[in-house]
């Protein structure tokens, strides 16, 4: 295949967007409503492309597994969204915006796009409040803003700890308002199995309907796949438990090139793994370390006492504590970014300082906030200082109203009270930066076939910024999407209706349904989740949160192994007819244990570290990611050769013209 | 611990359900409803039973997926969480666990504990919606001050998750409290006053199409919602309703 070309428009980078909408195709109104558009998943960016899409004049057609578009995860995103409005007039701006998700991510994403999405990030806040998003407001009735990690200004838009839920239905909405218009046909309980390419353009989607197995094919003129990022390859992650890779790996085997697989972002604060028995992790949103400090003991003795029981957090004096973050960064101290977070807590935790019984906690401690909070109530209101009970109770009012409902969260799932001793984290698989590869356009390499929101690669480098992944979400699917589509489809106005009897429908219809009929004829004595957990347990020991070249290696051959064997003596029960979990559930493990060598063939090859992706080898002094901006400034595009282990590389060379490239400090 | 759990069984929509025991050993306090119900699955199948499906998806109380119906109650025992956020901790070693699908008329089994909900989706496409296109060209987000108190209110209205527990609780079926949580989130903003009267009259109708019952104000859902949404909701609903009536 050629070389990638990012169409990256020329011109001064603050004109580029502009000037690039004033330029491309257009498709009349009365053209588009003889053009279909498929998009997979309803997300905020599938949600919010289907939504614009529709009411631009397209027709269609929108899938999700869930039993209701409004359950896609973006749901469960709690801090907030990024956009530069500066309310707070702290200097905020565009450029800045820009130069922190730049930054954020470690100079290794495209200059281009991230402009881009630091340009639209204001008008997705003024969409939300037009369709009733309940932001959080002040007293004045004007937005509140709070900050977030790696930022020295506060852009965080919010609605307590539920902002993705909030923005999602609104998104949801805004869908709604067109299926009921008729302009989008939506198929609950629906996966995309495969994608049909025709002529080398994208012309459907063969999909199984989950309630009663039906394939079904969808001819469209494009489609678009808003499919979330792939974290559940580790098996535990603050994923939801049905989010997959399957339509963004199904399109990968038929030309899309799939992008840095390696860059993961691993959250520092999520809750701690209680057991075995495990099957997701749950995160406590990185708005708590605007208030929560984050600490272990200083001294071994009393983590083995705390490990005992015999001890209290509380009952550790403040200089027998070590607020490592703020003592290692001064300047960013607990709101350093999130790659750097995990990593630091990995290191105390590695050293013997984990405060649970498996060694894998640290603390996150409201105690200062409360205390700082209720002193200024009582000044506020008036009241007595001295009163410690006061000072306390009106601290708490505050903290609760701010993430009344993570602690109420957290409370329920470790029986424990937040407010009253702090509480225990420790980082898990959250996000994936890498996805399928886009240009400019959000097109991929297969024409017709576009990718946004986390299913794509390019906004967020080598490590995501908190706050920015609704943002890019939204702005892929509001803003950019609607625009750059019509430039492709203005070539299809004559091409009629999609024949879905074509033979290139017929074939891989004829694929999915034998890959079925396998996995219900093998007579293995294994379940999908045996084989998921080994998966897991493989990625996150040998392609976590650090990486050495022995253990990337070691991954490979034991996933390709576990692959085998997975083939071999997999049980699925139930038939192809009904509702059956365990026949779903199959099909994405088997594009796990695909993407999980790629995965690990991706990290084996990018020998610097960058971000997320910590290779030991290539560290400071101090432990520092030190990156090799000579050998690594690119984007590693890969395309499928028929099995992972061929798969070519092909290399986006990244351009960095407004920003200079600097190592990233947080000190 | 170990625990007897007697589950809803049935095959399909069409076919007949009936209710069937199981034993399960080693239950760890620590574990969630829905992990425990993992186990039993990956039990049932080395022993080449069907597993119990159920539908389930973020497991972090949000995306209001998971919906069974646990010794009578929709969610189970404990207050403000959802299925998949009930921990084992709060039974006993011993217990026996009755556990059902969410019924209502306007929810038909899908299998198992599996229902379709799909009705609340169509509630809200005949009107839970602000009529704005999304093109970005809005005015400034800040043009229209909002007093906080209404602000927090709506916000409180739409933390709603549509799982259905209030439908599932309520004796008559009835989707008041979620219908109204859509209807309170908009009339309290500046931005959904515009077309209440519509909006309220549209998504009234659309629930009782759907076979919803009405609502005797027994404040049962309330009780159950795990996001606790308000009674106060129903009530402004009615007034949105009698004033859009008045209306015409």
């Amino acid at each position: 295949m050629a070389k990638l070309d990012s169409k990256i428009p020329n011109g001064p980078i603050s004109e580029k967007w502009t000037s690039h909408k004033g330029k491309i195709n257009l498709v009349s109104p009365a053209n588009k409503r003889l053009i279909d558009v498929i998009v997979v998943g309803t997300g905020l960016a599938g949600a919010s492309a289907s939504a614009t899409l529709a009411e631009l004049g397209y027709n269609v057609k929108t899938f999700c597994f869930q039993d209701s578009p409004r359950r896609a995860h973006s749901i469960a995103a709690q801090g907030g969204i990024n956009a530069a409005k500066n309310y707070q007039g702290d200097g905020d701006s565009t450029y800045r915006l820009f130069y922190d998700t730049i930054k954020g991510g470690d100079y290794r994403s495209r200059e281009a796009n991230v402009h881009r999405l630091a340009e639209v990030s204001t008008n997705i806040i003024d969409q939300c409040v037009a369709q009733g998003v309940p932001f959080a407001r002040d007293y004045g009735g004007l937005l509140d803003n709070r900050s977030f990690g790696g930022v020295l200004v506060s852009r965080t838009f919010y609605a307590k700890g539920q902002t993705g839920q909030q923005l999602l239905l609104g998104a949801y909405s805004a869908m709604n308002r067109q299926i009921g218009r008729g302009k989008i046909k939506m198929y609950n309980r629906h996966e995309m199995m495969d994608i049909v390419v025709i002529e080398g353009k994208a012309r459907g989607i063969i999909t199984r309907n989950l309630v009663n197995g039906k394939i079904e094919r969808h001819g469209a003129h494009a489609v678009v796949i808003a499919s979330g990022g792939y974290g559940n390859v580790f098996f535990l992650s603050t994923n939801a438990m049905g989010s997959n890779v399957s339509a963004g790996w199904k399109i990968h085997k038929k030309g899309a090139y799939f992008a840095n697989p390696c860059f993961t972002q691993i959250h520092p604060t999520c809750i701690p793994v209680s057991g075995d028995h495990q099957s997701k992790l749950t995160l406590m949103s990185e708005s708590l370390r605007n208030d929560g400090r984050i600490w272990v003991p200083k001294n071994l003795k009393d983590v083995n006492l705390i490990r005992e029981g015999k001890l209290k957090p509380t009952q550790i004096d403040e200089k027998d504590r070590d607020y490592y973050l703020e003592r290692r960064y001064p300047a960013f101290g607990n709101l350093v970014p999130r790659d750097v977070a995990s990593r630091a807590a990995k290191e105390r935790c590695d050293a013997g300082f984990g405060v649970n019984k498996t060694g894998e906690a640290v603390y996150l401690d409201f105690a200062s906030a409360i205390t700082r909070y209720g002193e200024e109530q009582v000044h506020v209101k008036g009241l007595d200082s001295s009163d410690k009970n006061l000072v306390k109770k009106l601290g708490k009012e505050v903290v609760k109203a701010k993430y009344g409902n993570l602690f109420q969260m957290y409370e329920k799932i470790v029986d424990q009270n937040p407010y009253e001793t702090p509480m225990m984290i420790y980082p898990a698989v959250h996000y994936t930066m890498g996805g399928i590869w886009v240009d400019y356009n959000l097109m991929t390499t297969i024409p017709g076939c576009y990718a946004i929101g986390e299913a794509n690669f390019s906004d967020h480098g080598a490590n995501r910024l908190g706050a920015s992944a609704l943002m890019q979400g939204l702005a892929d699917g509001y803003f950019v999407l609607p625009y750059t589509i019509g430039d492709y489809l203005s070539d299809d106005i004559r091409t009629g209706p999609i024949d879905i009897q074509h033979p290139e429908f017929e074939k891989a219809e004829k694929e999915v349904i034998a890959q079925i009929d396998a996995f219900l004829n093998n007579s293995g004595k294994n379940s999908v989740d045996f084989y998921h957990k080994k998966l897991g347990k493989i990625m996150w020991d040998k392609c976590g949160m650090s990486r050495n070249e022995k253990g990337l290696k070691k991954a490979i051959k034991e996933i390709q192994d576990l692959r085998e064997d997975f083939y071999k003596n997999i049980n699925v029960p139930g038939n192809a007819n009904e509702f059956n979990e365990q026949l779903a559930k199959a099909g994405r493990v088997a594009d796990f244990l695909e993407l999980g060598e790629l995965f690990a063939k991706d990290a084996l090859e990018r020998t610097e570290s960058c971000g997320g992706h910590f290779r030991e080898e290539s560290q400071t002094p101090e432990g520092e990611a030190l990156r090799d901006d000579k050998k690594f400034t690119f984007v590693s595009a890969w395309e499928f050769k028929g099995a992972p282990s061929k798969a070519k590389l092909h290399k986006e060379d990244l351009k960095y013209e407004e920003i200079e490239v600097k190592t990233r400090s947080y000190k | 611990m170990n625990l007897t759990l007697k589950v809803w069984r049935q095959a399909n929509s069409e076919s007949k359900g009936k209710m069937e025991t199981y034993q399960i050993a080693d239950v760890s306090p620590d574990m969630s409803f829905l992990e425990m119900m993992d186990v039993l699955n990956e039990q049932l199948m080395t022993q080449g039973i069907d597993p119990i499906a159920f539908d389930h998806d973020c497991r972090e109380g949000i995306c209001g997926m998971c919906s069974m119906f646990i010794n009578g109650e929709a969610h189970g025992p404990d207050r403000l969480v959802t299925t998949c956020q009930l921990h084992m901790r709060k039974f006993n070693n011993g217990d026996t666990i009755t556990i059902e699908p969410f019924r209502a008329k306007a929810f038909p089994v899908i299998k198992d504990l599996t229902v379709d909900r799909s009705a609340f989706d169509r509630v809200q496409q005949a009107g839970g919606f602000v009529s704005v296109n999304t093109s970005g060209n809005t005015q400034d987000a800040n043009a229209i001050p909002i007093d906080k108190h209404d602000a927090d209110k709506a916000f409180d209205a739409a933390t709603c998750i549509g799982c259905g527990a209030c439908v599932a609780t309520c004796k008559n079926a009835s989707a008041m409290l979620f219908v109204s949580a859509k209807v309170s989130q908009y009339s309290l903003l500046p931005q959904g006053k515009v077309e209440a009267t519509e909006r309220v009259m549209n998504m009234v109708k659309q629930m009782d199409e759907e076979g919803f019952g009405n609502c005797t104000n027994t404040g049962a859902c309330e009780v159950e919602c795990p996001k606790g949404i308000s009674l106060e909701n129903i009530a402004r609903m009615n007034r949105e309703y009698l004033y859009a009536s008045l209306k015409g």
